[in-house]
């Protein structure tokens, strides 16, 4: 067995007995990224430097006695929408190529803290807009499963390290399902954690009441203890939780004996591809198996979830990316007055799908259209959350794909924004209700594709939300890995 | 026909409190370009707001001085638009759940008092500055532009008046006792010259008895309370003028000239911009409890408008109570510890805001370091009401006071100013002006009486001035009718 086929928690192990170095495991992920990369092109940055020089310390450390943790030593790749101190950050546009931030996001520190090393900066659908990796100014990451195919987005590259043995794990960010619906499509664990519970200090805004960072890793385990790791009050963020946190790990081997499973009826039947139905349902059976209680659970307000949220996430992104002008960082195109530099520079800067959604947040904040658009929305936005509560009255957790379909062909749906966008309809409301949600992996369908199997709590329900999932993942046995040509890049 | 103005006054005040509004940044003016700055205020991406409880606290002090409603819960909004020198280009502000609602100003104009309705009182945050470079520092025309962030992100309240006010002369009262309120409470320098606070006026003009507003006219660029009246005056006859000629008044934003004493037309105002307000998803509502806000309120120093009334009921002439209200907290201190010791409160306000004050401006001096205390202000009005001085001699004793000579009785007699009341020592200055003034005497026994008064002046000045004028009127009428 490969280091690179290791979880955080194997590779922890084998470094506190000697077996390998921090170092050791760097260069096996530098390897295997150095042959894995010219077909997969998930990494924008890698900083062998800085990688280098925190396993050092790592190394070092621990040879002094000091251990940071369960993150001490390993590797970890980041989104490009999170600050680092030193190191380009782009979220994946042309405006911002070059820009070097002058500080680390929250969670950045957060990591360095823990022992981390941050191998590189990973690729992303321009400004984290997109659900395929296919809208970043540096090109498209493809999927490790079948290079034809994307790997789902915005947080592609993310999922597709940790897929392809390149990192050991990775953060991304998810504002409709960016974390849950690459991890499903190419067949990794990825949460989304409570909203408020992780720092959005240092991440590249896309839709602020939205945003969440949160882990892609090889297993339920290594995503608890990456969560513990990175969330906790900031002071630096209005919007952090400055209440009690829960144990997300607390629950890990309690299984589901008796727990309230609810399967969401609406997130099923047109549009859902047959495999990852068949897969789903095959899932449900055996968690009954298990000793759940399955309880069929209607949300209707879920039908209309993806409407409110095309209005809100891009009204928010609107102004988030207003601060993009040229005037302080980033691209500048020149221009005779301050205006036309500011609409050269953006015209310039912004790809197609970022001005797509700035016009359309634009649009939906103007006078006249507001009550319309926006105040309606927010409206949906409640009921979403009242439906949920509704539900939680009588199940644990909720259940459902995290993607209706495995990962598609690469260009299949960049000429439809609208199909594109439905790549989204089972993460979604978790985020516009701000609750916690999860994917495992749970199979493959007949082509050899990874299926997603997601499930919701309420409200800091990490605990229980990690006691279902860990059980899914017992249960589902999922050990495949993608298989990628021995090509040295 | 005769013509109604409605105006109201909208008012930025920025907040002199340590950091900026939304980060750690120093708030510090004049310091060298972009030194206090971080990624927050730059709108670094990523960078995020957290809000300032000291500014909270400022503005809830300024709502309540203003007699206005804290708000249970308030929100802080987006207001989208592009500029250069606003880093984000949204600037987060108030929309429609401001801090403070629903105050009130009373201020008084000829000896007529009225009310002043306050709409709202809100927080935000200010922009960076530009300095235009080349052709004379006008935009347009700008070779270059420079920007300065130090200014960006300090907190700024915005205080919107009803349109109540009706005059020139009203809206320039109204100006000053907001200022000398917003100084009063120390929350800002409230200096004009320097922009940490700034007037704008939204001007119209009405048939008088109609209650429907005319076509509103916003007047910026007022940097004196003189120019906002002049500015005022003029606008309202320029828009009667328009309005008589029979052509239709535009909405639109005038700049005031000072230089010309005219306004310009600035921008047209097509109908409202669309700064597209929603709710700021940075930050969270901000609940101001009952509790929090009575521990502000509790804060609160005397208002001059308060202390008005207060001198008025010690007695004091509605003039007199309203330049000692106005006078530095130094000199309001003494007042109150002369009264306090006994000393009568018309007196002391007469000192404190003639001579006192006067001396303070003659020797650019700072009322904190004076010398004087209530006690010896009271001591030097009781010598001159028994005698001891003379009230001229007692401008000299409160100067050696004020100069650090010491109490008033000391000084008093270091310079020689004590009145000489010893009647023996009287007569015999009476009795040596009356042998060396021989045909003074003779006319006075001949019925010429009131060469009384120039033989008062002569012991007066055999006695330097210490002598008691009325004891030498005394002895000398005695002496020359015996």
């Amino acid at each position: 067995m490969s280091l690179t086929d290791l979880t955080v928690a194997e590779a922890g192990a084998k470094l506190r007995d000697g077996e390998a170095s921090s170092v050791d495991l760097l260069d096996s992920i530098l390897d295997r990224a150095s042959m894995t990369e010219a077909q997969v092109h998930a990494y924008l940055t890698i900083d062998r430097e800085g990688a280098h020089e925190a396993a050092g310390k790592a190394d070092a450390d621990l040879a002094d006695g000091i251990d940071r943790g369960p993150l001490h030593g390993i590797p970890i790749a980041l989104k490009d929408n999170m600050c680092t101190r030193g190191v380009e950050t782009t979220a994946s546009s042309q405006i911002l190529a070059g820009y070097v931030p002058p500080y680390d996001a929250t969670v950045v520190q957060k990591l360095r803290d823990a022992g981390a090393v941050i191998v590189g900066k990973t690729n992303l659908d321009e400004f984290a807009m997109g659900s395929s990796t296919e809208n970043s100014a540096y090109g498209a990451t493809f999927n490790p499963w079948d290079i034809g195919r994307i790997p789902g987005g915005s947080s592609g590259g993310s999922a597709a390290v940790v897929a392809a043995g390149s990192a050991f794990a990775a953060l991304g960010s998810d504002t409709g399902g960016s974390i849950r619906q690459p991890a499903s499509l190419t067949g990794v664990v990825g949460l989304k954690p409570t909203y408020g519970t992780v720092s959005r200090y240092g991440l590249i805004a896309f839709a602020s009441s939205l945003d969440q960072i949160g882990p892609l890793a090889k297993s339920v385990e290594d995503a608890a203890l990456i969560l513990e790791a990175i969330w906790g009050h900031d002071p630096l963020d209005a919007t952090s939780f400055s209440g009690a946190y829960p144990d997300p790990g607390a629950g890990l081997d309690r299984g589901v004996g008796g727990l309230r499973i609810g399967v969401v009826e609406e997130l099923a039947g047109e549009g859902y591809e047959e495999a990852v139905e068949t897969g789903v349902a095959s899932m449900v059976s055996q968690l009954s198996d298990a000793g759940a209680e399955i309880v069929e659970v209607s949300l209707p307000t879920f039908e209309i979830a993806l409407s409110a949220y095309y209005l809100i996430a891009p009204a928010e992104a609107s102004a988030n990316l207003a601060r993009f002008d040229g005037i302080r960082y980033g691209h500048r195109a020149e221009g005779a007055t301050t205006e036309e530099l500011m609409a050269r520079t953006r015209g310039e800067g912004f790809g197609p799908e970022v001005i797509r959604r700035i016009l359309l947040g634009t649009y939906a904040l103007s006078a006249g259209y507001y009550d319309a658009f926006y105040g309606q929305a927010q409206k949906v936005r409640a009921a979403i959350q009242e439906d949920f509560a509704r539900a939680y009255e009588s199940v644990d957790v909720l259940v459902s794909p995290t993607s209706p379909t495995v990962a598609f062909e690469v260009g299949a749906r960049t000429e439809d924004p609208l199909a594109m966008y439905l790549s989204d309809i089972c993460t979604i409301p978790s985020n516009l209700s701000g609750h916690p949600g999860i994917s495992i992996p749970i199979g493959v369908d007949g082509q050899g594709l990874p299926i997603g199997f997601q499930v919701m709590a309420p409200a800091l329900g990490e605990e229980v939300l990690f006691q279902a999932a860990a059980e899914v993942e017992r249960l589902a046995a999922f050990s495949d890995k993608p298989e990628l040509a021995e090509v040295a890049s | 026909m005769s013509w109604e103005a409605v105006i109201g006054i909208e008012v930025h005040v920025e907040l002199t409190t340590d950091s900026k509004m939304f980060c750690g940044c120093a708030v510090s003016f004049g310091d060298p370009p972009n030194t206090n700055i971080c990624p927050t205020c730059l709108g670094l991406p990523g960078a995020l707001p957290v809000p300032n409880r000291v500014a909270i606290e400022s503005i809830m002090a300024v709502g309540l001085a203003f007699n206005c409603e804290v708000s249970p819960r308030s929100v802080f909004h987006r207001k989208n638009y592009f500029y250069a020198d606003l880093p984000k280009n949204y600037q987060i502000s108030q929309f429609d759940i401001p801090v403070c609602h629903d105050g009130y100003l009373d201020v008084t104009v000829d000896g007529e008092t009225r009310r002043i309705g306050i709409e709202r009182a809100h927080m935000e945050e200010d922009t960076g500055k530009s300095t235009h470079l080349g052709d004379g520092g006008r935009i347009h025309a700008a070779e270059s532009t420079l920007l300065d962030f130090n200014r960006s992100g300090v907190p700024l309240v915005e205080i919107v008046s009803r349109p109540d006010i009706r005059s020139a002369a009203e809206s320039r009262a109204y100006a000053q006792e907001l200022r000398s309120i917003v100084a009063e409470l120390g929350v800002s320098d409230a200096r004009l010259e320097e922009g940490s606070i700034r007037f704008d006026a939204n001007i119209s003009i009405r048939p008088e008895g109609v209650e429907t507003l005319g076509t509103k006219v916003e007047v910026k660029n007022m940097n004196s309370f003189r120019s906002l009246e002049r500015a005022v005056d003029y606008e309202i006859a320029r828009q009667i003028s328009v309005v008589e000629g029979g052509a239709e008044m535009i909405q639109e934003t005038r700049h005031w000239d000072e230089e010309a004493d005219v306004t310009h037309s600035m921008r047209t105002k097509e109908g409202l911009s669309d700064y597209r307000f929603f709710t700021e998803p940075d930050l969270v509502p901000m609940v101001m409890s009952d509790g929090w806000i009575e521990e502000v309120r509790a804060t609160l120093p005397e208002l001059p408008a308060a202390r008005r009334a207060s001198y008025e009921a010690h007695g004091l002439e509605s003039d007199l109570a309203e330049v000692l209200s106005a006078a530095p907290k130094e000199l309001r201190n003494i007042y109150y510890e002369a009264i306090s010791d006994g000393a009568a409160p018309k007196a002391v306000a007469n000192w404190l805001t003639g001579e006192v004050t006067a001396w303070l401006r003659r020797n650019e001096a700072d009322p904190a370091d004076m010398s004087l205390t209530g006690p010896h202000l009271g001591e030097l009005i009781a010598m001159v009401e028994d005698g001891t001085v003379s009230s001229s001699a007692a401008k000299d004793v409160l100067q050696g006071v004020l100069e650090g000579e010491g109490n008033p009785r000391t000084v008093a007699e270091s310079r020689d100013l004590v009145q000489i009341s010893d009647t023996g020592a009287l007569e015999e200055a009476v009795l040596g002006v009356l042998g060396e003034n021989p045909d003074a005497v003779e006319s006075y026994r001949g019925g010429e009486k009131k060469v009384v008064g120039f033989l008062v002046g002569q012991v007066m000045r055999a006695t330097q001035g210490k002598a008691d004028p009325k004891m030498v009127n005394q002895i000398l009428t005695e002496k020359l009718e015996g």
